[in-house]
């Protein structure tokens, strides 16, 4: 986010503080699992929360949103999507999320491929949405490659943290990507980290084999920092032995920091995957046993791991991550709801709420940076007009780093022609 | 009983739209002929047979009756498999079951008309790819019963989660023609007779736009453009028109009897107003020109779905009498969903359309209620404010009329299938799951009771049988 440029030329409304502000008698929600607290405040001060509370004081010349009893919340963090790499998934020329055709594959970077400019941004944003993991295809490799952190601002400068993570499938997906069964998969992916290991030792002395070789130089270079343990490896996998394996991984490569991705099944294996520290970032309402590797998956999958100390935060992955990272509410909500079912595990609201805030952001290793309103994190902030697990409430002003953000979405303008379906004195054409 | 009585009905109807449609004048010089022998109308018949219940009466509840009633602290009281009485306040029965509904909200049981499940069931492996015949563009002739695996493990979480108690399977939209769909209850049995909903009429899956010409146009064959869609459409109806000429004259007047084709019957019936037209169309634009063609060849398009842009056309649809079943929020996967807005079910209900709310997913279908939510809420915001109770007729009472079974499901009144749901909370928000569902009056589903939670044979001794998903 470019702080100073967006502010001059998109709010005009709030010109000269517009990293600064601050909201009082809020429904505070701090994201970090706690319940919301009444007649809380908020103040964000240069992009940056300085204090969230109760009983905060509001520095002189700070401007003042009453929010009147509302919800203000930390913003969504999106924690596995596709968003701003896909501007419409089945046409092609719009969609960079993968490659098919390319001898590249943990080198290609999706940072070239977004737009901050994609109706999904803007559409999510609306939501409440204001950061988001985004992550490429894997189509020609287990490894898809490197990933961004980005911010939903109304800005041309979207990405936060280019190269935050190396994304890999592993499982059904990586067995197909790895030569066709998981043994293969495994394969490929020990014999690349031998590569990089090379690689790393001495970088010159790597001859790229060009297209016939199983890892390229600039693939070897993207996983130098992911042997290293200086990236996050997301890893993709569903079933309770596949991620026993990946765990595993760290035996081999002790320096891995590992996130799971999806992990239907990870209940079946709480305890290993809390002992192992790897956090995850799971599908929050799969429920069918839609392949073979998901055949015990339950919505009591992420308050089971919660209670087992796993820390886990909501992702979307195989589930319109590219536009629909809004829903991440919804899901939370429905956590929620398990808890009035026998033998069901949910989550309480507030870790619910985390759920699509702190937890994520720190599954991704960026806690102190975003998710929560705990002092020195940044600015984003949203205020809503109801609960915001609660179907169809709404965002009605959203903060990033401190700067308030439009609403007005390419839908909105469809629903205000359409309203009245019928053609008027002139064609629907000319009616905006 | 109620199922004989349906059964019943079918046939008279069947009988009504062959045989009874049998005028004395036939061709003036013909001497009176012996009638031909029609085809069997229902060589796969409906096996289905409710489960007992017990008289039970729910008190004190929150009530939405299908058919945009509501009472608030009334009671409801089934019996014998059918709906007996909906009231502020009902006396109840010796022997009757009582619950106590306080803070819970009954409503007739959610119908989804748009499911593939069975057809496309889980695990999605290849080997259950069962829902398009994409090897032509024309199948009528297949029959989505024929696909439907009743042991699919999604059946049992559209009941659970989402108080399904009867869906439409329809082929996919791969064709022009896709086949014949089937409507279930949502009630595991050993065979797909034993799910057919007693006495419900076929539905014939059309489709227009991207997919019928992505698929074919892939293949180097006709259609790969939308114009190449509308003619084989109306090519094929023409041929329905000739073919339904040499049946009706055959079963009228006798002499040999004319070449059987499978796929003409599916679309006979359809010119003959017994088979309803679930029609796969996403623009405006399209639905138009199918509902012109509609008129061109004598059929009535009873149901467009997805329809993610009826609102442009809201007051066509309406005028034309045929329904739109669309989602709430699902947007920009293709290229002809790209204009989808959340208000569209409430422009479409404002307008007097006939609408309704539909999943075409497996995990959707467990949700239809919160989705029916979310349009309440995106009207509210553009100023139209739709009751909570008129709003569940899109999961009730209209999606039960488009599927030409009104008459025996889809409300609460009295007489009805008991296809009952009582809901922990209100319906259309979040924090709100079922906590119990009757089917036919029959308990098949209870939330406080870990045996009343159907275990499909693919989950038996599985990872996580049994669990509660």
């Amino acid at each position: 986010m470019k702080r100073l440029l967006l502010a001059a030329a998109a709010l005009t409304a709030f010109p000269a503080a517009a990293q600064t502000v601050a909201f009082t008698n809020a429904r505070l929600v701090i994201g970090d699992g706690s319940a919301p607290v009444e007649d809380g405040t908020v103040v964000v001060r240069d992009g940056r929360v300085v204090a969230a509370g109760r009983g905060v004081s509001v520095p002189a010349g700070v401007p003042v949103v009453d929010a009147g009893g509302r919800y203000v919340t930390p913003g969504i963090f999106a924690g596995f999507t596709r968003m701003g790499i896909v501007e419409v998934d089945g046409v092609s020329e719009a969609n960079d999320a993968g490659a098919g055709n390319t001898p590249f594959n943990a080198s290609i970077d999706v940072v070239p491929g977004v737009n901050p400019r994609t109706s999904a941004i803007t559409l999510n944003r609306a939501e409440g949405i204001t950061r988001a993991v985004v992550a490429p295809q894997a189509r020609g490799s287990i490894f898809a490659g490197q990933g961004a952190i980005i911010d939903l601002g109304a800005d041309m400068d979207a990405v936060t943290k280019p190269r935050a993570f190396q994304f890999m499938e592993y499982g059904e997906t990586g067995a197909s990507r790895g030569g066709g069964s998981r043994p293969a998969a495994y394969a490929m992916l020990k014999n690349i980290l031998f590569e990089v290991r090379d690689y790393a030792r001495v970088p010159g002395s790597f001859a790229d084999r060009g297209k016939d070789a199983l890892l390229t130089r600039a693939d070897a270079q993207a996983l130098v920092p992911v042997v290293n343990g200086q990236v996050p490896l997301l890893v993709h996998v569903e079933r309770a032995s596949d991620i026993l394996t990946i765990l595993g991984l760290k035996r081999e490569v002790p320096a891995l920091k590992l996130v799971l991705v999806g992990a239907s099944e990870g209940w079946m294996v709480a305890p290993q995957i809390a002992a192992a520290g790897v956090p995850v970032l799971a599908s929050a309402l799969a429920d069918l046993p839609a392949s073979f590797e998901q055949l015990a998956a339950t919505q009591s999958n992420i308050g089971r791991m919660q209670k087992a100390g796993v820390t886990v935060g909501i992702g979307m992955i195989n589930d319109d991550e590219a536009r629909q990272a809004r829903l991440v509410k919804q899901y939370a909500g429905n956590l929620v709801a398990l808890n009035k079912i026998p033998g069901a595990s949910g989550l309480d609201w507030g870790q619910a709420f985390a759920a699509i805030s702190s937890k994520p952001a720190e599954a991704m290793g960026m806690g102190t940076e975003f998710g929560s309103l705990r002092t020195g994190r940044r600015g984003d902030l949203v205020m809503w007009d109801g609960d915001p697990l609660e179907i169809g409430s709404a965002a009605v002003r959203v903060y990033i780093d401190g700067i308030e953000q439009p609403l007005i979405t390419r839908q909105d303008k469809l629903k205000q022609r359409y309203l009245d379906p019928k053609e008027g004195v002139l064609p629907k054409a000319y009616e905006r | 009983m109620i199922r004989t009585l349906i059964g019943v009905a079918a046939v008279a109807t069947l009988a009504a739209c062959t045989s009874d449609a049998r005028p004395k004048s036939a061709s003036s010089d013909a001497p009176s002929r012996n009638p031909g022998k029609a085809y069997d109308r229902n060589p796969y018949p409906s096996t289905y047979r409710a489960y007992p219940g017990v008289p039970t009466l729910v008190t004190n509840v929150t009530i939405f009756d299908g058919e945009g009633g509501r009472i608030d602290g009334g009671s409801v009281l089934f019996r014998d498999g059918r709906i007996v009485e909906v009231g502020q306040s009902i006396a109840a029965p010796d022997g009757a079951t009582v619950i106590d509904g306080q803070g819970k909200y009954v409503t007739p049981g959610v119908i989804d008309v748009h499911s593939h499940l069975g057809d496309y069931p889980s695990p999605g492996v290849d080997a259950h790819s069962d829902g398009n015949e994409a090897t032509g563009p024309v199948t009528a002739e297949v029959w989505a019963e024929h696909s439907v695996w009743p042991q699919d493990p999604g059946f049992s979480r559209a009941l659970t989660n989402g108080g399904v108690t009867t869906l439409q399977i329809l082929p996919g939209s791969a064709n022009l023609f896709g086949g014949r769909s089937v409507t279930l209850k949502n009630v595991y049995a050993r065979t797909m007779q034993g799910m057919k909903f007693p006495g419900a009429p076929y539905g014939l899956k059309m489709a227009c736009g991207e997919n019928p010409k992505r698929v074919y146009g892939g293949k180097g064959r006709m259609p790969s453009t939308r114009m190449g869609n509308i003619a084989v459409d109306r090519g094929t109806w023409a041929k329905a028109q000739d073919y339904r000429r040499r049946w009706d004259r055959y079963e009228k007047d006798g002499g040999e009897a004319p070449t059987r084709d499978i796929a003409m019957d599916t679309l006979r019936g359809v010119l003959a107003g017994e088979i309803i037209v679930h029609n796969h169309c996403y623009r405006a634009d399209e639905m138009a020109i199918v509902l012109d063609m509609a008129k061109e060849f004598g059929y009535k398009v009873g149901t467009f779905h997805h329809a993610v842009e009826a609102y442009k056309i809201a007051d066509l649809l309406k005028a034309n009498g045929t329904c739109a079943a669309v989602w709430a929020d699902w947007w920009g996967f293709k290229m002809e969903s790209y204009d989808a807005i959340q208000e569209n079910l409430a422009i479409l209900e404002r307008e007097g359309a006939c609408a309704m709310i539909h999943s075409d997913d497996a995990n959707g279908i467990q949700r239809l209620n919160q989705e029916i939510a979310k349009v309440r809420a995106a009207a509210k915001r553009a100023g139209y404010d739709i009751p909570e109770e008129r709003a569940w007729r899109w999961a009730a009472i209209t999606p039960a009329r488009a599927l030409g079974i009104d008459q025996v499901t889809g409300s609460l009144k009295p007489g009805k299938m008991a296809d009952v749901v009582l809901w922990n909370g209100n319906p259309f928000s979040v924090y709100t799951r079922p906590e119990k569902v009757w089917i036919d009056g029959a308990m098949m589903y209870d939330a406080l009771d870990p045996k009343k939670r159907p275990v499909s044979d693919f989950e038996l001794g599985q990872p996580g049988e049994g669990d509660v998903k």
